[in-house]
């Protein structure tokens, strides 16, 4: 039955793609229906799990085996696995799913391929349903690799854009590089443990040797960061905003992006095993986290500095996931709490630049909250969300994970609450950028209202951003929920909650003064002479330029190399070959001169070497 | 008396035979230094035959003579052909097949 | 002569002195000179000549050698045969024929005689020490057979026959080649005596015979002149008493148009001094 929660849709695309243009009229419909199901099956899933006690609530269903290699002893299931952990995902990723299928109705509307749109987001949430339903780590594999390519074709779906292209390009090749770790974990796993399958792997991990974990766990740090946009594969986040909103909105804030702290969440029992490599996560967490943020805030473009935000936050995510039993649940209830006001925020960008023609430069906007009042209101909410003020969803997640990482070290704490300060503030000049400040709109600019098909998701969406806090937090609900998977032990932080809830308030409280103050005067176009520290948050945090120092560079060199290398010596070796024969040939072919008499004195010079040797035989 | 000795005298006329072919230009005189060669092969024969004291050496000889009047029926054809054709008995002429 | 040979032979026979180095030595020597002589010639013609002394030579070798079928053979079928078939082709070629000096292959004059000099080097010192047996007599081969002809009689078409075959199915196919390469296609008709004669006067050039006595003759009486050539009378044609009588007949115009008409047939009229005759 689960089974047909990723059947639908991948069947659904299947059918757009092929097809083809005769879809067209019904296609988008077809999408949502097949979204929609998904979400109405694995809802009900979620009922009847609720129905049975604790201990049975996790079922595997195989549906058939998929690879048996007897000899090597290798075998690996088509087998999907419905726990706790697996169905908050297949929930999160069915709604949130659905709702920008029906605001892309309405988005992508005057788009003439609306329908392999359509049909991409299906293939997208088809991959990563099967990402965290798998049962095995070569079926995750699976699904990774599926979402990878969802998200290529759809950061490159407008793909007359030239930048559109590269940057698919782009985030397919980081991705590569954490695929490239995920990989080499699978394959670390089969020596060691004889299987891939979550089950033997945590059975296994018990027994095995120190560094099995440390190595598998670093493996596998590296493949969530090239998911997940963390150091030092964070990159292509912010070029994949050439795709469409939606695109971004689902995608590059909601799902894909958190299918890395997913593989870290599952791999509970390998973490657990390897201090080191657990520590090893709380810095790329930390690094991230700081580094998102700084970026953001000098971005000039919304769904730029969106981004920022969205690295930032899945920082905080990985950040608890490496802090260990007492994180994985804060982890993951960031991680849905983040899917709803991170998407109803990406929507609500959607939303104002289809008011502005367009326009993504922050600098332009201004003073929409007149014109656009769903859109202010519903932006306004998943704001409040994510800087974390109560009662709104992201101040419990987002606590929680202050305390855990207080109770860990003082560095990840005071990394956090930087964090949160930081958070606060780039908000906070978004929101006064865009809706509070006087217009700074161009001449033809008339904003308005988008149309319900985009206005209704954004509404149930900031009634989750709202709300999700407080209902899963209530009576430790959700710590109890996802305690069977992940363990769960409740964190010691050194100072009471309470006095670490009020210094994070007044963190956020100053982050947002700041922001208020800092763009009390908006100029229209960004000024130049501005501090190191945002020239260099301008230029990303110099990524971009690392990455070719220490990758492009190289590898142009080594390519040249190469090139070279084939040109003379490879060629030069065929080539000199052929000239080499042609010139012994040239040379030698002047024996041939025609005359009987030349052969008859080389007959006779043979006829003397044969009597001589004969004679030295003889002797 | 040394039959060695017949063998000395056919190794000399048979190199002399030899260059002949190698100096003349003549076809003509070329086919004779040929005929000289078939010549001193054989006296070997027939010295061969004289110490093992049978006659089979003889018999060789005596088909030798056969084949080599055989050839130089045809060969002398071939000369008579090729001088019709490019009006020169000059071995040098025919070098066509060169590089 | 001969009885003093004869006498000489007795001799050497009697004090068992043999006469076989000696024959080797003039023979193998006047052989080794033919050889050479072939070699050096300039002329063709004498290149085969001196060939046919070295066969001789070797023909006298061979009966030295108590092979004396093979001897004959050597002459008749060598000496006889096939150097005269040389002869023949030299003939047709054509015996003035002669190689210039200069040699045409660069270095192969110099070469050649360095290999020709290694080779019979060489070969001189292989087969030098060959045999090691002495001679053994032939006499009692020959004796099983019956004489030396019937010896290799009976291996020809004893052990050999096979090859005595193929042997003779070479030389068909010899002569028969032979014929074909040696055939020329007529491309056009034979041409006739009477095409050949009148080609022979149409091209203008041709001095044949004067004409023979009687052309110009009209008329056989004594009293008549003959006429000459040009038109003029004969003066030695008329008889004295003739003359002195005055019998002499005149001559006719149609006489001298006639004589006039032959001459410029004959092309004599222009310029000859062959009127008087």
């Amino acid at each position: 039955m689960i089974a047909a929660v990723i059947a639908l849709p991948a069947l659904s695309a299947a059918l757009l793609l092929s097809l083809g243009n005769r879809t067209n009229k019904f296609g988008p419909w077809m999408a949502i229906i097949a979204s929609t199901t998904s979400f109405l099956i694995g809802f009900w899933q979620f009922l009847q799990m609720l129905a049975r006690p604790a201990e049975e609530r996790a079922a595997i269903t195989t549906v058939y085996e998929w690879l048996a290699v007897p000899a090597a002893g290798f075998k690996v299931d088509f087998a999907l696995q419905l726990d706790q952990l697996s169905i908050s995902f297949v929930l999160l990723i069915t709604f949130v799913g659905t709702l920008i299928h029906i605001y892309s109705l309405g988005y992508m509307s005057h788009d003439e391929n609306q329908r392999r749109f359509f049909a991409y987001l299906n293939l997208f949430v088809a991959a990563m349903l099967l990402l965290v339903l798998a049962d095995n780590y070569l079926l995750l594999y699976v699904g990774w690799e599926g979402v990878g390519l969802a998200s290529y074709l759809l950061i490159g779906f407008w793909q007359h854009k030239p930048t559109a292209a590269v940057a698919a390009k782009k985030a397919f090749v980081a991705n590569r590089v954490g695929d490239f770790g995920l990989s080499l974990a699978i394959m670390t796993m089969f020596i060691v443990f004889g299987s891939v399958s979550f089950s033997d792997v945590n059975e296994g991990v018990a027994g095995a040797p120190a560094w099995v974990s440390l190595t598998i766990g670093l493996l596998l740090l590296l493949a969530a960061c090239g998911k997940s946009a963390q150091f030092p594969l964070q990159s292509w986040l912010l070029d994949a905003m050439e795709g469409p909103t939606p695109v971004s909105a689902l995608i590059h804030a909601a799902t894909m992006v958190t299918a890395g702290v997913y593989l870290i969440v599952r791999s509970a029992s390998i973490f657990n095993a390897s201090e080191i490599a657990q520590t090893a996560v709380v810095v790329i967490g930390a690094i991230s986290l700081l580094m998102g943020a700084i970026i953001g805030a000098a971005k000039d473009d919304i769904k730029k500095s969106l981004a920022g935000s969205t690295m930032s936050q899945i920082g905080y995510m990985v950040l608890a996931a490496g802090l260990g039993p007492i994180g994985y649940v804060f982890a993951i209830l960031h991680l849905i709490t983040h899917g709803f006001f991170k998407a109803v925020m990406f929507l609500g960008a959607g939303s104002v630049m289809h008011a502005t023609n367009d326009n993504v430069d922050m600098r332009r906007y201004g003073g929409l909250s007149k014109v656009m009042i769903f859109t202010t209101i519903t932006f306004f909410i998943g704001y409040l969300a994510i800087i974390g003020i109560p009662p709104f969803a992201g101040f419990y997640s987002k606590d929680h994970i202050i305390e855990a990482a207080l109770s860990h070290s003082w560095w990840a704490g005071a990394a956090v609450l930087f964090g949160a300060g930081l958070t606060a503030f780039y908000m906070t000049r978004m929101v006064v950028m865009t809706f509070v400040s006087k217009p700074r709109w161009e001449e033809d600019v008339h904003p308005h209202e988008s149309p319900l098909s985009m206005t209704l998701p954004m509404i149930v969406l900031s009634i989750g951003a709202a709300s999700m806090g407080i209902i899963l937090t209530n009576n430790h609900m959700f710590e109890h929920w996802l305690e069977p998977v992940t363990g769960f032990v409740e964190p010691e932080p050194p100072l009471p909650i309470q006095t670490i809830t009020i210094i994070t308030l007044s963190v956020v409280a100053i982050g947002v003064l700041a922001g208020i103050w800092q763009y009390r005067k908006i100029a229209k176009v960004a000024p130049k002479k501005v501090s190191f520290v945002v020239t260099a948050a301008r230029k990303d945090l110099y990524g971009d330029v690392m990455n070719e120092a220490l990758l492009m560079r190289p590898g142009q060199s080594l390519t040249k190399v190469l090139n070279i290398f084939d040109k003379s010596v490879i060629d030069g070796f065929v080539n000199g070959l052929g000239l080499f024969t042609g010139g012994i040939s040239s040379r030698l072919r002047k024996s041939e001169t025609g005359y009987v008499r030349s052969y008859a004195m080389s007959i006779v010079f043979g006829t003397a070497i044969l009597v001589i040797v004969l004679l030295i035989v003889r002797l | 008396m040394n039959p060695n000795a017949y063998l000395v005298l056919s190794g000399i006329i048979f190199s002399i035979g030899a260059l002949g072919v190698l100096l003349r230009r003549n076809a003509i005189v070329a086919f004779m230094s040929v005929e000289l060669m078939l010549n001193a092969a054989n006296l070997a024969f027939v010295t061969g035959a004289r110490v093992w004291g049978n006659l089979d050496g003889q018999t060789a000889a005596f088909f030798v003579m056969v084949v080599a009047a055989a050839e130089v029926v045809i060969g002398l054809a071939i000369i008579l052909t090729i001088f019709r054709t490019r009006n020169s008995a000059s071995v040098d002429e025919a070098s066509l097949l060169r590089w | 002569m001969i009885s003093s040979v004869i006498k000489l032979a007795e001799i050497a026979n009697e004090n068992s002195i043999s006469f076989e180095p000696f024959v080797f030595w003039l023979c193998g020597g006047l052989a080794v000179l033919g050889a050479i002589g072939m070699l050096i010639s300039h002329k063709a013609v004498h290149s085969a000549l001196w060939v046919a002394l070295t066969m001789i030579n070797l023909a006298v070798l061979y009966v030295l050698q108590s092979a004396p079928f093979l001897g004959v053979a050597q002459v008749v079928v060598y000496t006889g045969a096939v150097m005269m078939l040389f002869l023949f082709v030299l003939m047709i070629v054509g015996v003035d024929a002669a190689d210039s000096l200069v040699e045409t292959i660069k270095g192969q004059r110099r070469v050649g005689i360095l290999a020709g000099v290694i080779l019979v080097v060489s070969l001189v010192l292989l087969l030098g020490n060959s045999f090691s047996i002495q001679a053994a007599e032939l006499v009692n081969a020959d004796s099983a057979y019956g004489g030396n002809v019937q010896g290799i009689a009976a291996l020809l078409f004893g052990k050999y026959v096979l090859i005595f075959e193929l042997t003779s199915a070479l030389l068909i196919t010899a002569a028969v080649g032979a014929m074909v390469l040696a055939h020329k296609e007529r491309t056009s008709p034979r041409k006739t005596q009477a095409i050949l004669a009148r080609e022979l006067f149409a091209s203008g050039t041709y001095k044949g015979p004067l004409p023979s006595p009687g052309v110009y003759a009209r008329h056989n009486s004594v009293d008549t002149p003959a006429l000459l050539p040009d038109g003029s009378v004969s003066e030695i044609s008329l008889p004295g008493p003739i003359v002195a009588r005055g019998a002499v007949k005149n001559i006719n115009q149609s006489d001298l148009n006639e004589v006039q008409i032959i001459s410029e047939g004959l092309g004599l009229v222009s310029s000859d001094e062959e009127g008087d005759r």
